[in-house]
């Protein structure tokens, strides 16, 4: 299939494996550090690490929508649910997450109407179809989703919904990039850049991660040999002492992103302090509804009250997140949190890190 | 003239009952035991081993390329006869109708129905009809039971795969789901993806009369290939390794899958059938396969080995290995 087997080319992938394995290493470990959800799933499920040579070594970061939402904007969708009348509609990922002491799903068999939608756009008719009830969103992700939320909010205003509103957790990746490297916990050599959030915002996004913490980035595309090119250009820019910008997903990632967009973010949000599940409250790392959107905004149309937030003892996402340990390190995983019982965020997103590393790790 | 809907009468026990017991699935299913119209259909079989089984369907859409509810409720039941070594003979069929369900959509389904059951070479025995109000049901379920005799000199079962025995399959998988999904959301590629929905017992018996040594037949429906080989690797206390280049995936099902975020090991099938077979005798079977309609595309594409027991893992196209689970969560909701 065209623009697929391309990528998929078994030959061209060992040729680049073996390259890789020849070559020499200055450093005992390079410790290169994906972003993205879905280049983990892509790299367990083509089980790459295990062909790659031991002085490479992937650690994963966070770069899972669901899970880096926090524990306190889950219970406070749980609490949306519980809205008489109301109609929660929301992404199938999230629906699982445990909050301090419920679910979403949970609190569907209780009674709540909790939808899940592929699309914004499917809220925003849910809206339409029930114009006597509240329709909250649940709105998360990153700065792939955010331009979509946007759309369809400059729709409702247009088409004069007034029973639709959106509780935003929206979260901006290059903040916690840089947070990662000021908090020095982790040693990353270089990043493999996502590829779905540069198409938004573009490679130029990155440049002051590269330049002043001296740390190599390349966007990389999701295919088997994406990763391993893009593997393999960091790897050229570490032993060569760069840190530069670079983009091996061309056929999709522009310097300056996608301009429009973009545009509809800074038309309807603007950048907030927020709270990020594992990494803490990072500055200008989230997005809130600019005074003129606001009347769309959930947590302002709601009386929301003060919300105690429980964290499950034991569970460990905020260091996997973080990319300090790898899931076999939590003393819950496979034990006490699996697929169907699920104690963190990690565990239940099919971008998430444990359950990536649980479906797909094989122990040769 | 507006179009004839299921009216809540037509379930009541009354004459509007069997009007339409008598005017549509007597006609449509027409056999001696059936039109004996006794509260049991009764029959004699000869002495042996026999199959039983019962499977609902609550497929959404109704209609889909490549079948239909009908269609699929025999196939689906004849299949699981099929898969124990059984020859089918009987089927009953149980209908929940909705009121306000178009009558001209009934009469399809019950159309291909009968058409599926004289393909597969069973009869319709016994049925019944309910019709519930607006809203209690979606438009039509239906449930179906077969009756099956089991060839002699068969040891086939779940639990009897060896390290060694080859892993088979008729062709492409996936297709079922995906036709099912893409209809439902709208989704369309250059050609219309059909389900593979099929009634697989005369391939079946081609197969075993081939090789009569054959370990396990299983039809990998809900939850795809990947569950049911870890179905079998649990029962049988082995591991089986699947080649990634070797599965069997259309150009079009593996676009679509990247559409949705599925994988097509997961999705399900209804015209398939997985075979563990002893590796003396693969090649017949995979000859036997080759040579029938539904069998086309048949090919080889995995092993039983004695590492990871309990486990399924796949050995990918760039030579890496990854495990494959059993399905976890919903993955596609009522594809049959």
């Amino acid at each position: 299939m065209k623009y697929l087997d391309e990528y998929r080319d078994p030959q061209l992938a060992k040729d680049l494996i073996e390259k890789l394995r020849r070559r020499s290493y200055s450093k005992k470990q390079i410790r290169l550090m994906e972003i993205c959800g879905t280049h983990t799933v892509a790299i367990f499920r083509s089980g790459l690490k295990e062909l790659l040579p031991e002085q490479i070594r992937l650690i994963s970061g966070p770069g899972c929508p669901v899970c880096v939402t926090a524990n306190e904007d889950i219970d406070r969708a749980i609490w949306l649910s519980g809205i008489p009348g109301a109609i929660i509609a929301t992404f199938g990922d999230l629906a699982r997450v445990p909050g301090s002491s419920s679910s979403l799903h949970i609190e569907r068999s209780k009674g709540a109407d909790v939808r899940i939608v592929y699309a914004t756009l499917d809220a925003l008719r849910i809206a339409r179809e029930n114009p006597g009830r509240q329709v909250v969103f649940i709105g998360i992700g990153f700065e792939t989703t955010a331009p979509t939320i946007a759309a369809a909010v400059q729709q409702a205003a247009r088409l004069g919904v007034t029973n639709f509103s959106v509780f935003s957790a929206h979260k901006l990746l290059p903040p916690a990039m840089r947070a990662l490297l000021d908090g020095g916990e982790v040693k990353i050599d270089g990043f493999i850049c996502p590829g779905h959030v540069s198409i938004v915002i573009g490679a130029g996004a990155y440049v002051e991660v590269a330049q002043k913490y001296a740390t190599p980035c390349v966007i990389t595309g999701f295919e088997p040999l994406d990763i391993l090119q893009g593997v393999s250009l960091l790897i050229d820019q570490v032993e060569s002492g760069r840190a530069v910008v670079e983009n091996q997903y061309r056929r999709a990632v522009t310097r300056e992103g996608n301009v429009a967009a973009r545009k509809l973010i800074d038309e309807v949000f603007e950048p907030v302090d927020s709270t990020w599940r594992g990494m803490g409250f990072l500055p200008k790392s989230g997005l809130r509804f600019r005074a003129e959107w606001e009347k769309f905004d959930a947590a302002k149309r709601f009386a929301m009250p003060e919300i105690k937030v429980l964290e499950h003892p034991g569970c460990k996402c905020a260091e996997v997140l973080r990319g300090i340990i790898s899931p076999p390190e939590c003393g819950l995983f496979r034990k006490a949190c699996s697929p169907g019982a699920p104690k963190g965020p990690c565990m239940v997103s099919s971008e998430g890190t444990c359950g990536a590393y649980y479906r797909y790790h094989r122990v040769v | 003239m507006d179009p004839e809907l299921v009216q809540l009468d037509q379930g009541s026990g009354g004459q509007a009952m069997h009007e339409l017991i008598d005017g549509l699935f007597l006609r449509a299913f027409d056999n001696p035991l059936l039109r004996a119209r006794n509260d049991s259909a009764v029959f004699e079989i000869a002495g042996g081993r026999l199959a039983m089984t019962t499977d609902s369907y609550v497929v959404d859409p109704l209609f889909f390329p490549g079948g239909n509810i009908g269609s699929l409720a025999v196939h689906g039941t004849v299949n699981d006869l099929a898969m124990c070594g059984a020859k089918p003979l009987y089927i009953t069929a149980g209908f929940i109708l909705e009121e306000g369900l178009l009558l001209g959509d009934l009469k399809k389904i019950v159309a291909s129905m009968a058409g599926a059951a004289r393909e597969a070479g069973v009869q319709v025995i016994a049925g019944d009809t309910k019709v519930v109000p607006r809203g209690k049901a979606d438009k039509l379920f239906i449930n179906t039971s077969g009756i099956g005799i089991v060839r002699d000199g068969l040891d086939i079962a779940g639990s009897r795969a060896r390290p060694g025995d080859l892993v088979l399959i008729n062709g492409t998988i996936g297709d079922h789901g995906m036709a099912v999904m893409c209809k439902r959301e709208g989704l369309e590629f250059e050609n219309e993806i059909q389900s593979d929905s099929a009634a697989l017992s005369g391939l079946i018996d081609r197969m075993l009369c081939a090789f009569s040594g054959i370990h396990v037949l299983r039809d990998p429906t809900r939850g795809g290939v990947a569950t049911t080989l870890n179905e079998i690797a649990e029962q049988s206390g082995v591991g089986i390794r699947l080649e990634e280049e070797a599965l069997p995936v259309r150009g079009d099902v593996v676009g679509a899958c990247e559409v949705l975020g599925l994988d097509p090991l997961y999705v399900a099938n209804e015209g398939k059938v997985l075979a563990i077979v002893p590796p003396g005798g693969a090649q017949a079977v995979l000859s036997a396969m080759l040579s029938h309609p539904l069998g086309k595309s048949a090919c080889i594409m995995g092993e039983v080995v004695s590492d990871d027991p309990g486990r399924v893992y796949l050995r990918t196209r760039i030579g890496g290995s990854r495990i494959v689970d059993m399905l976890r969560g919903e993955q596609l909701p009522r594809i049959c």
